[in-house]
Parts: C-alpha cells; sequence; structure tokens
C-alpha cells in the first residue's frame, strides 16, 4: 500500500477516517454516560463504537505496507464486531430476564 | 510537534494508568474495582507495547488484564450470590488491608533504590543467543537460561487450581465444575460460542508456536486457549469434564511434568538440572513450551470455573 503514488493524499485520507472513528468513538462514549438506561447505553456503546472502530481501521489500513497487515486489520474490525454484538445482547437478555434494566441506573 | 506527540502519548498513557490504580484503590463498592483494574492493566499493557516490551504486553493484556479480571468477576458474582458482598472498603476492617498495602509499596520503592542496578544484560545475552536454541531472547530465558522460574510458575499455578479445588464438598467432587450453564439452542451465546473458538484456537496454538522465533509463547498463547476453554464451557458445548476425569488430571500435570523430565534428562545426559545441550535445544524447547500451554490453557480455565459446587447449583440433579 505504501508504495501508492499520493504519500500525501492517503495521510490526508487516513487522518480524515482516524479522525471520523475517533469522533464515533467520542458520541459513543457520551451516550454510555448521558442516556438513561440499559438498553439505549448498550445501543450507543454498540453501534457508535463499532463504526468508530471500524473507519479507524480503515485509516490505518491506508498505512499498512502488506496486504497480511491489511487482512489482520480487518480480522480486528470483524472480531470486535462480533464480541461487541454478542455481548450486548447476552447483557440485554440477562437484564430482561432479571427485569433490573429500566431506571437501575437512573441518576 | 513531531518530538512533542509521542511524549504527549506517554504522559497521558502515565495519567490513564495512575488514574485507573487510584480509581481501583480509593474507589467505592467491589465491582467498581474490578472494572477500574482490567481497565488498568489494559493501559499497563499498552505502556509495556511503548516501551518495546510486546511479550510482555501481551502476557500483562492477557493475564493481568483478561483473566484475573475474568477471575475477580468471577469471585463478585460468588460473593453476591452468597449475599456477602457488602463493601470491604468501609469501616474498620479496611486499615490492615491498607497498612499492608502502603507497606507492600513501600518495600518496593526501598527495593528499588537499595538494589544495585543491573548489568546490561543485552552483551552477555546476546553472546550465549546462538546456543539458545530460540531466537526469541524472550523465550531462551524463560526456557533455556532461566528455567528454573518458568519450572516452579508452573507448579504454582498447579498448587493455586488445587487450592481452588479445596473448596469443593465431599459429596461434590464427582460432579461437573463450577455453575451450570443454561444456553438455549440456537441462542445468541451457543452461536458465539460455535463462531469464536476456532480462531481463538488458531491464535493460541500460533501464539504457542511463534514463540520460539518471536512474540508469544506458552503462557501468552495457553492464556487464549483457556478462553476458548471457557467460552465452549460457558456455551455448553460441551460442559466442563469432571475434576476427577484421569485425561484432565494428565493434561494439567503435562507442563510440569514434561518440564521436570526435560530437567532430570539434562541432570543425567547434560552435566545439570535443566541443562539442554545447543543441539537439542530448539526441539526440547517446543516440546515443553507445546505441554506448558496445554496445561495453563486447562488450569487457567478450571480456576475461572470454579469447584464443584454440586447440587446447590446443579438444580434438580
Amino acid at each position: 500500500m505504501a508504495e501508492l503514488a499520493l504519500p500525501a493524499l492517503t495521510m490526508i485520507l487516513t487522518m480524515i477516517l482516524t479522525g471520523a472513528g475517533l469522533f464515533f468513538f467520542l458520541a459513543g462514549s457520551a451516550g454510555l454516560i448521558r442516556f438513561p438506561d440499559l438498553f439505549s447505553r448498550l445501543h450507543a456503546l454498540t453501534k457508535a463504537d463499532n463504526l468508530g472502530l471500524g473507519l479507524i481501521a480503515l485509516g490505518v489500513a491506508l498505512q499498512a505496507e502488506t496486504w497480511a497487515q491489511v487482512g489482520r486489520l480487518a480480522l480486528i474490525w470483524v472480531l470486535a464486531l462480533l464480541a461487541a454484538g454478542s455481548v450486548a445482547l447476552l447483557v440485554a437478555g440477562g437484564a430482561l430476564a432479571e427485569g433490573t434494566a429500566r431506571g437501575r441506573h437512573r441518576p | 510537534m513531531t518530538t512533542a506527540l509521542p511524549l504527549l502519548l506517554d504522559a497521558a498513557l502515565c495519567a490513564l494508568i495512575l488514574g485507573a490504580a487510584l480509581a481501583t484503590v480509593a474507589g467505592r463498592g467491589v465491582f467498581r474495582a474490578v472494572v477500574f483494574f482490567i481497565t488498568y492493566g489494559l493501559a499497563l499493557s499498552i505502556a509495556w507495547v511503548r516501551l518495546g516490551a510486546v511479550d510482555v504486553a501481551l502476557a500483562e493484556a492477557a493475564i493481568g488484564a483478561g483473566l484475573t479480571g475474568v477471575l475477580l468477576l468471577a469471585a463478585h458474582g460468588r460473593l453476591r450470590r452468597l449475599r456477602a458482598a457488602g463493601d470491604p472498603g468501609t469501616g474498620a476492617a479496611a486499615w490492615p488491608a491498607a497498612l499492608a498495602g502502603a507497606g507492600l509499596t513501600g518495600a518496593l520503592i526501598w527495593a528499588w533504590f537499595a538494589l544495585p542496578l543491573p548489568e546490561d544484560p543485552g552483551p552477555a545475552l546476546a553472546g550465549a543467543m546462538p546456543h539458545a536454541g530460540v531466537g526469541n531472547p524472550v523465550t531462551a530465558v524463560l526456557l533455556n537460561f532461566r528455567a528454573w522460574d518458568t519450572l516452579l510458575e508452573s507448579i504454582v499455578l498447579l498448587a493455586a487450581l488445587l487450592g481452588v479445588w479445596m473448596l469443593t464438598r465431599r459429596q461434590d467432587w464427582h460432579a461437573p465444575p463450577g455453575l451450570a450453564q443454561h444456553t438455549a439452542s440456537g441462542g445468541v451465546m451457543a452461536g458465539f460460542g460455535r463462531v469464536l473458538p476456532p480462531i481463538g484456537l488458531m491464535v493460541g496454538v500460533w501464539l504457542v508456536w511463534a514463540g520460539a522465533e518471536g512474540t508469544g509463547g506458552a503462557f501468552q498463547g495457553g492464556t487464549v486457549l483457556a478462553g476458548v476453554a471457557l467460552l465452549v464451557f460457558m456455551a455448553g458445548l460441551p460442559p466442563p469434564p469432571r475434576i476427577s476425569a484421569p485425561g484432565l488430571r494428565l493434561a494439567l500435570v503435562a507442563g510440569p511434568a514434561v518440564f521436570l523430565m526435560a530437567g532430570l534428562a539434562g541432570a543425567v545426559l547434560a552435566g545439570g538440572f535443566l541443562t539442554v545441550p545447543p543441539a537439542l535445544a530448539k526441539p526440547v524447547i517446543v516440546t515443553i513450551e507445546v505441554a506448558l500451554a496445554l496445561s495453563i490453557a486447562v488450569t487457567l480455565a478450571l480456576m475461572v470455573i470454579g469447584p464443584p459446587e454440586g447440587e446447590a447449583s446443579h438444580g434438580q440433579r
């Protein structure tokens, strides 16, 4: 990837993508802190953070030197996606079963 | 800009580590302390990467943050089930713990200043590396030059598991370990427990194998494999084996046993306990690493699952 003729352009693209990724992480964290109940917090955390991680991985992949590194970054994103999605479902299911989801952490 | 940025990153990392450590010790509530402890471990592993010690970073992330975190969470869950999860951070009972912690910190600070700085081991290690049989200096030290420490560590792990098993009541001895897992077939956990293990297995085996020449090793790979085993057990496919099963016992002692046998063979054939002739070093070290990884994986997984709890948790049995 580094042999691309326009290193400056890829650098700018990387900055834009990772910057956008950081913004989504920030939004997800804000949602985690500010949203009132467990389900909407999970929603903020999983959706925004998975998108943020994907954008950061994409931005970093533009700087990778080999395709193997790109593959590893993609694998990291897919695994994090799978883990976050499954764990969010498990947490939500557990909260539903216990009936403790709403209002428990309400300030 | 280019020189200030890494400095800024390191300073932020240091602040994060100190903040997480402080929140772990000073915060109210067991659960909060455990969560901050895990955060602390992750920040610490990033710090190890910044220091160029990738092997230590992997071990810290896998064992320090991951596995210890899960152990602490499991202990918290058990306390809560027993209705014993009060806040140990309050009242007179906290003072001895605080004093002991402060004393240990003081002793460590004293040792840091009192001990002589070791000579740079680089040149001596570089001179000895051609005889080590492996390319990774960390593995060379752990399994060849200072194999004693690693042998004893593997036995300590076994002793820790025996300590967990000692909590078993006599009538539960042949029951499956831990709590019964209720997972719906075709549910989220069952699917998760099917998708992730093949990838985890590959990563764990790779880490063990790669440890000879690059970053990785028995402890890092074994911890990943323990995670795979836990995932499979939690998904109930299949449930964990009984702790009296002979195959399980064999897997537990395989690492220390192979290590000890290699050490004794060295005493007889090569003139010293745990001495390995350079020509045989690579196969011997890889054999020990594979056996160790198996034992570490099984030991750590069983430690998290806990002792058999018999009828209390297995309902209608």
